[in-house]
């Protein structure tokens, strides 16, 4: 049986030449618990994510827009299913990782806990907070950990329905009514500075991005998938005819990219703290919509042992 | 309640392919590992054919033993067509 510092020699070369680490591989357990922090999270994020949207799937302003969202937010779901079992690959259980979400133990993005106050916010989380999220996601799909990279394969492609469909709402909206397109005006007003904190506080009092970086889990830093998504953002926000409000953003052609002021960091660590708008409201509702299911799993397997008795 | 059994799902994308592994997930019994199978990983016609089994039920190789398993194949070079020399006027070989 090969030592400890023989598996360290592999697993920092398998890292020194970008290839990837597979669940039965040694691994540190710092790495692991990483993975563990990072993919739970995202994944409870995914789950809460539902909330928001969900929130107007019964006032969609039409058959075509509610059949879109219904889909948009099955496929949050879905996410949340392909990352919690990478998650589990890694030793964890499901069960213990449902119990750390309601449980307030592991965190979920901070943006979910904003409320959507108009059907314009469906279209601006599509295409601001989705948008976001694939900036911060495409480079996830190289890293290290093989189970992890290949859920996020998965996950982007679907993201791009849903930035498009958003975008594509609120090209509608602005070609509406005055009143629309202040209503456009105004989501996006609220949640631009959110979306700039979802890439997480700057690098340097983001103390754990150079460890990450070094074991190839992430593959950027906070700042540069900040200035990456403003620079993608603003063409977008000029062809669709509404402001970004920033008073600072310009093109600063000396470093072929855009200036931008900073997020309020306070609100980003008060909302992380759970004084966000819908902290408690977010996690009651997951708790009560897990409770309400319990009869749904009981059922499930009382039917499964009668089925196939002593299995299951 | 104990959890679900966790099931490892594998798809065939389209006729001709083999089935791929593609996830996993939990489900109170088979029946209802295929049902969840085809809603989490086939939403958008990613396959016309899936199979789930428990994976408890597989047996995999270990990456300890990765080189008494699979050193043995580095050695046989002559298992590889490139191995013989063959003229270069020698047609369709």
């Amino acid at each position: 049986m090969p030592g400890q510092a023989d598996h360290q020699a592999h697993f920092d070369e398998v890292i020194a030449r970008h290839d990837r680490i597979e669940p039965r591989d040694w691994m540190p357990d710092a790495y692991r618990r990483t993975l563990v922090r990072q993919i739970a999270q995202h994944a409870h994020s995914e789950i809460i994510g539902m909330q928001p949207e969900g929130n107007w799937i019964s006032r969609a302003p039409s058959l075509r827009r509610k059949a879109i969202l219904l889909a948009k937010v099955q496929d949050e779901a879905g996410h949340g299913l392909y990352l919690y079992s990478a998650a589990e690959t890694l030793g964890v259980s499901r069960d213990d990782l449902v119990a750390m979400l309601l449980s307030g133990k592991q965190k979920y993005s901070s943006i979910f806990n904003y409320p959507t106050l108009s059907y314009a916010d469906v279209g601006t989380i599509g295409w601001l907070v989705d948008g976001a999220a694939i900036c911060n996601q495409v480079p996830l799909c190289r890293t290290s950990y093989g189970p992890y990279g290949r859920a996020m394969i998965r996950i982007c492609k679907e993201e791009s329905f849903h930035q498009r469909q958003g975008y594509e709402l609120l090209m509608t909206m602005m070609r509406g009514t005055p009143e629309q397109r202040d209503m456009v005006q105004e989501s996006v007003n609220r949640f631009w500075w959110p979306s700039l904190m979802m890439f997480g506080p700057p690098d340097e009092s983001s103390p754990n991005t150079e460890r990450s970086m070094a074991w190839g889990i992430k593959r950027n830093s906070n700042d540069d998938l900040r200035q990456k998504f403003v620079d993608m953002t603003v063409p977008q926000a000029q062809a669709l005819g509404v402001s970004l409000p920033d008073p600072s953003l310009t093109w600063n052609a000396d470093r072929g990219q855009h200036d931008f002021g900073q997020p309020d960091w306070d609100e980003l660590f008060a909302v992380i703290r759970g004084d966000g708008p819908c902290n408690t409201q977010r996690l009651a509702h997951r708790r009560r919509a897990h409770e309400d299911g319990a009869w749904v799993r009981e059922a499930a397997s009382a039917f499964a042992a009668q089925e196939e008795p002593g299995h299951g | 309640m104990g959890e679900w059994p966790l099931y490892e799902v594998f798809v065939r994308s389209k006729r001709g392919l083999n089935h791929v592994h593609v996830g996993s997930l939990h489900a109170a019994d088979d029946e209802a590992a295929l049902r969840n199978a085809r809603d989490v990983y086939t939403r958008r016609n990613e396959g016309v054919s899936i199979w789930v089994v428990r994976s408890d039920a597989i047996t995999a190789s270990s990456p300890d033993e990765k080189d008494s398993l699979f050193d043995p194949s580095g050695d046989k070079v002559y298992r590889h067509p490139t191995f013989y020399t063959i003229p270069g006027s020698v047609p369709h070989l």
